[in-house]
């Protein structure tokens, strides 16, 4: 090296040329970057400029991320020299279809503090690996979001996606309006208009989100960006309707709630509300009975410091443990009087159109078995031969219409099995099963608090039917087991949940086998959390 | 039927003397073949290629007005073989793929036409699919031209230079009596632009007349002694022949001042990448006007020796621009250089990476460098010794939260049932060798499926199990599509299976098109093509050559059927290979075809039927075994207003097309009863609205009674 700087750095900020607007598209293959981009060339050859796009559309039209590139400048009589793609650093317009896509072009570089107006939809489109997670593997939407309007010199962002589909167009609509009502380009509304006219197809609806987006775009100021498409505060439970009798009981049960601790409370009663949901009052006011224990243990180990955090979560996870999914349940919900109201809505079906509805059921022996009283299911059980018989008669595909009356009637008496519920095996195998697990907890609770309240919250592992289920099962009895180990540590509930977090990540377990065996292996040799996290 | 239709498009190939072409640069070539006069076209679809064949394919009419004969090859190699019209003809021929997978397929004949030479001219564009976006091994298309000794041309990318590059192309074949590459890369190809026309030239000696006066050289045919004569034409005549034509017409260019002490050498194809760089430091103006000589390689292959060396006399140091590897081009100048003695450096990949795309960035570092290091006086400042720091990029923390986004099975796709089948069948039978092919079907090696360990090549899926057919404790599964099945696969890959008495399971995934490439139709296609013949089943060719055991499904959406399919191909007694034919439409191009015809069909009245899917989330666990048997973009997961549910659930958006995929993996591998599928009926009949209107009476009673009895929550938030 002649001069004295590192053989990789770059040269400094670039000249950008003022005569040269250069702007990226990034989409995901199918959001119609292609239509987006043809509108911008044609809005922009008519405004008098000379224009370039091009793209690498290749195999990623296949649902992949897909860029485009669009250049173009004042026309003169000479052909201007433009580049075929984007560079980091030198780009003054950036438009994400996505909200991820945004974050990919800020982190190709292509987004920069000093000149970069990045328009963006905030909604997502997940990515596969976001999807196949078992528990929760969205990405943090709201820390891109942070920093993606940090890196543009301006960002315009909501919603686009809505206001296409409310529209009934594609985004590439949206996107367009909310570029045309930037002003991030020089030319005139009409001249972006025109260029949907000429394309002469869906231009009715394509103009429509255009205007939407565009008054959004052009009364944009950064700050109020985005802050109306977050979700809405969870608002406090609605009062149930039904017949006065049963009112009444509710709201005894309600009273009982409300002298609760208040960090409880709410929790509390949308718990009741899900039990009473599955079963009835008095089923409510047997989970408040369990509360009541849970509430007491968490008293007497002085647990107001910690925000009741026990209570907080058997709240939550015994409603879910008790309101577990068995065949009743899914009869019942599917032949709820608001459920073909909902299903119009859902798929979007016009006024005057019929809906037949088809579900796609597929009973097993065991399922069969679990709704027998308990006594008699205990005895299929115990016969596998039995039980094998039963499974061939029910085990196969049933694909039944719920608009029929023959099957909403099945259906709907499976659901007035509820009033016997109680009496039957699997009820009884799930009673013995959460009194079991709250049991370890409560037990637990005076030694190590912490890892009690996280051997409650484990109960999220049990989701799912048939061998969803039983492999959530399986993980819940794994990682209950390494407890005894855990126990004596004051680092043991942060254990818990890991492994917890680690059983959720995939569905063969690899990653909770690895997990335990490290914690096998710190229990034996009594290393700290806090030396193994740093040795990680 | 092709994915995109050019119908509209190709009108601009009318187009005459002195007017203005607007449009993607795939069709700006096609625009210049026919002012060439042509003769023939062909070729084989594939990107950055694909378009070109849709384009010529939508053009028939008037390919045939022009007495133009254009052909679907069945492959690269075919298509090269094509090329033999114009060996004794002087008939300017031109054929089109993607290189350099292509290239490979088709450098048989295309070592065997430039072998002995050509009469009239030919022309073989090759769609370098190099770098972002490219689906391929990363090759350069260079090496072919140099074996084979074919001139490659590399023109800049504007749709003026590459018009021109066409016609140069025709002209110096025929003055050299030698094939010529003309090489587009893939952002050439959907360049958008505008060149000046010139009128369509109907070609003066067409194929039809040239059938009917036969001719022959013995000494043009590749056979000894004609081939050893061939080698030393091509060095004592061909190639001074090339090199004193294309500097004759000044085919390689030269921009900037003459003198300097530095200079670069660049490919044409990198001409934009250079001279934005050049811009960015200060050195160009927007119409590419520069204080830094360039010498611009439009030919590739061969270089200019005298050129070169006169553009090198009195530099310093000259920039070789070179992209991929190896460095030829570098090698050659260096070389060219030192025996002529030279003191001119030259710098290509110490400056630039020896591998890889010369993105915007790269080219920038690289040109600064080359221009700080050699010639800084050129430089202002800020660009001589630049004290700034990059920007600090926010970057970090976004590359562990921002998601990849690979390619994956579009919405709806009749190929993701086939191995949402072959997950349970590995579910029950543990793992297989599996061995993959190319195209869309390659997408199952990536999540959620990630089956499948190897692609070697099209057509080759099969084939490239052959080691394994001779069997062991569990079968080999090979795959492979109804284009790479067509393309070479039913002799390499299926007739050779039969031969070898292979103990493998043979899985074809038929969709009708050739699908990856944009949905072009193949011998098996069941669409009625006007110019073609189609609807030649698969099955009856894997019986014609010989296979004994053979299933045909014909809706793969059936989940359950496939499974039990290749569950009893693994098991079955019976020998050879084990084929089954896994046939539904390719899902975006039934979209295409029947969404216009079901929206006039409601228009008009008729009675329509729309299924779509739909999770009842009340019922949905937030388990996600769904997902991982699907990935379909429409089926996506959403978290619930509701502080009791830890996991969001299972919902399906307003693009699913109905295929029916979530209820039959959900009812085959017994996962959950949360997927039902809503039939929108348009225009019913009068029966169905009366049955559904005393349907409704009845269930609304009986919801309504038990509604009656019970408490209800508002909405869902109970659920």
């Amino acid at each position: 090296m002649t001069i004295a700087i590192g053989p990789d750095a770059p040269p400094a900020i670039p000249i950008a040329d003022p005569h040269i607007v250069k702007l990226a598209i990034l989409a995901v293959g199918g959001q119609g970057g292609g239509v987006l981009s043809d509108w911008i060339v044609q809005a922009a050859e008519e405004s008098g400029y000379a224009v370039q796009t091009t793209s690498v559309p290749g195999v990623a039209q296949r649902t992949g991320a897909t860029i485009y590139s669009i250049e173009m400048t004042p026309r003169s009589d000479r052909l201007p020299v433009l580049a075929l793609m984007p560079s980091p650093g030198d780009v003054d317009i950036v438009i994400a279809a996505e909200l991820m896509e945004a974050g990919r072009a800020v982190m190709r570089g292509l987004v920069t503090p000093d000149r970069t107006t990045l328009i963006a939809s905030t909604h997502r489109m997940l990515a596969v690996s976001e999807k196949i997670v078992a528990g929760n593997g969205i990405a943090d939407g709201d820390t891109v979001l942070a920093t993606v309007e940090e890196a543009a010199k301006r960002f315009i962002g909501f919603d686009m996606d809505k206001i296409a589909a409310e529209a009934g167009t594609m985004i590439s609509a949206s996107l367009y309006g909310a570029l045309a009502g930037s002003g991030a380009l020089p030319f005139e509304r009409a001249a972006f208009e025109a260029a949907i006219r000429k394309g002469g197809r869906g231009v009715e609806a394509s103009l429509r989100a255009f205007e939407t987006a565009f008054e959004r775009a052009r009364n944009a100021d950064a700050t109020a960006n985005a802050a109306d498409d977050a979700p809405q505060a969870v608002a406090g439970m609605a009062a149930p309707s039904g017949p006065a009798h049963l009112l009444e009981r509710w709201r005894d049960l309600c009273e009982r709630i409300a002298a609760y601790p208040h960090a409880m409370r709410d929790m509390a009663t949308r718990g009741l509300a899900k039990v009473v949901d599955f079963q009835d009052l008095a089923y409510g006011a047997a989970y408040l009975e369990r509360l009541d224990v849970v509430l007491a243990v968490d008293k007497a180990t002085g647990a107001d410091g910690r925000e009741w955090a026990l209570s907080v979560t058997a709240a939550k996870h015994v409603a879910n443990a008790m309101a577990y999914d068995d065949v009743i349940r899914v009869a019942d919900r599917k032949t709820r009087a608001d459920r073909f109201t909902r299903i119009r809505r859902e798929v979007e079906a016009p006024a005057d159109a019929l809906v037949q509805v088809t579900e796609f059921m597929h009973p097993r022996g065991e399922e069969v078995c679990s709704m027998l009283p308990a006594g008699l299911g205990r005895f299929v059980e115990a016969r596998p031969r039995l039980l094998a018989g039963l499974d061939r008669m029910v085990n196969r595909g049933r694909r039944v219409r719920t608009d029929s009356l023959i099957w909403f009637t099945v259906l709907f008496t499976l659901a007035g099995l509820r009033r016997w519920r109680r009496r039957l095996l699997r009820h009884a195998k799930e009673t013995a099963h959460i009194d079991e697990w709250l049991t370890q907890a409560l037990h637990m609770a005076p030694q190590n608090y912490a890892l009690a309240v996280e051997i409650v919250a484990c109960r999220r592992l049990i989701k799912g039917y048939s061998d969803t289920h039983q492999r959530g099962l399986s993980k819940f009895d794994r990682v209950l087991a390494t407890v005894p180990l855990l126990a004596p540590r004051d680092d043991g509930g942060d254990w818990l949940r890991r492994l917890r977090e680690a059983a959720l990540k995939d569905e063969d377990g690899s990653a909770l086998d690895g997990a335990i065996e490290t914690v096998r292996s710190f229990a034996e040799t009594g290393d700290t959390l806090a030396a193994r996290v740093k040795a990680d | 039927m092709a994915e995109r239709s050019f119908a509209k498009e190709v009108e601009k190939l009318r187009l005459g003397d002195g007017e203005t072409f607007h449009g993607e640069g795939i069709l700006a070539i096609t625009k210049a073949l026919l002012q060439c006069g042509v003769g023939y076209v062909g070729g084989y679809q594939g990107a950055p290629i694909s378009h070109l064949m849709d384009v010529l394919a939508d053009a028939q009419d008037i390919l045939a007005e022009l007495g133009v004969r254009y052909e679907a090859n069945a492959s690269e190699s075919a298509a090269a073989a094509m090329l033999a019209a114009s060996v004794h003809y002087p008939i300017r021929g031109a054929v089109a793929f993607k290189s350099t997978v292509g290239t490979n397929v088709a450098s048989d004949a295309l070592a065997n036409l430039a072998s002995g030479g050509v009469t009239g001219g030919a022309l073989v564009i090759v769609g370098e699919d190099y770098g972002e976006g490219s689906s391929i091994m990363q090759e350069r298309s260079h090496a072919f031209a140099m074996k084979s000794q074919i001139w490659l041309l590399d023109p800049r990318p504007n749709l003026p230079s590459i018009v021109k590059a066409v016609e140069d192309g025709f002209e110096l074949s025929e003055a050299t009596n030698t094939p010529v590459m003309l090489e587009v890369r893939i952002r050439a190809c959907h360049l958008y632009g505008a060149f000046e026309t010139k009128a369509n030239r109907r070609p003066p000696l067409t194929v039809r007349e040239a059938v009917d006066a036969p001719r022959r050289q013995t000494d043009r045919i590749v056979l000894p002694p004609a081939a050893f004569a061939h080698e030393q034409e091509k060095i004592a005549k061909r190639w001074p022949a090339a090199q004193a034509f294309i500097k004759e017409h000044g085919l390689n260019e030269f921009f900037g001042p003459q003198a300097g002490k530095v200079g670069i050498i660049l490919q044409g194809g990198m001409y934009n990448s250079v001279v934005r760089a050049l811009q960015r430091l200060g050195l160009a103006d927007i119409n590419g006007d520069t204080e830094v000589p360039l010498y611009v390689l439009n030919v590739t292959y061969p270089l200019i020796d005298d050129e070169i060396a006169a553009f090198c006399a009195g530099k310093d140091a000259v920039l070789v621009v070179e992209e991929g590897q190896p460095n030829y081009i570098e090698q050659a100048i260096g070389a060219m250089l030192h025996a002529g003695g030279a003191p001119t450096r030259v710098i290509g990949k110490t400056a630039l990476p020896m591998a890889g795309e010369y993105t915007g960035q790269v080219m920038l570092d690289g040109v600064g460098r080359f221009l700080r290091e050699n010639g800084p006086g050129m430089l202002a400042p800020e660009h001589r010794a630049p004290n700034r720091p990059r920007e600090p990029q926010p970057a970090p923390e976004l590359a562990e939260i921002v998601p990849q986004r690979p390619p994956g099975f579009c919405t709806g796709c009749p190929e993701r049932p086939i191995f949402a089948a072959m997950k349970l069948v590995e579910q029950e039978h543990g793992k297989h060798q599996i061995a993959a092919d190319i195209g869309c079907h390659l997408f199952s090696i990536l999540p959620p499926f990630e089956i499948g360990g190897t692609t070697m090549g099209y057509g080759l899926g099969p084939a490239s199990n052959a080691a394994f057919h001779g069997g062991g404790g569990k079968r080999p599964i090979s795959i492979i599509g109804d284009g790479g099945f067509w393309h070479n696969g039913l002799s390499s890959s299926i007739g050779n299976a039969v031969y070898n008495e292979a103990d493998g399971v043979i899985l074809i995934v038929d969709n009708y098109y050739s699908a990856a490439t944009g949905g072009q139709d193949v011998l098996s296609s069941r669409a009625e093509n006007r110019s073609k013949s189609t609807n030649h089943p698969i099955a009856d060719a894997v019986r014609g050559v010989g296979v004994k055991w053979v299933r045909q499904i014909d809706r793969t959406y059936d989940v359950g059927k496939m499974r039990d399919t290749l569950a009893e191909a693994l098991t079955t007694p019976e020998k050879g290979p084990k084929v089954i034919v896994a046939s539904s439409e390719c899902m975006l191009n039934r979209q295409r075809r029947e969404k216009p015809l079901m929206a006039k069909a409601v228009k008009d009245g008729k009675r329509v039927v729309k299924p779509r899917f739909g999770v009842d989330e009340d019922v949905c666990t937030g388990d996600h075994a769904c997902m991982r048997l699907s990935g379909c973009p429409s089926l996506s997961v959403k978290t619930l207003d509701d502080p009791l549910r830890d996991d969001p659930v299972a919902a399906i958006d307003q693009t699913c097309v109905g295929c029916g995929n979530c209820g039959e993996v959900a009812d085959a591998a017994v996962l959950c009863p949360s997927f039902y599928r809503a039939d929108v009926i348009r225009n019913p009949t009068r029966l169905e609205r009366a049955m559904t209107r005393l349907r409704q009476r009845a269930t609304r009673a009986l919801a309504g009674w038990r509604q009656r009895r019970r408490l209800t929550f508002a909405g869902d938030a109970a659920a």
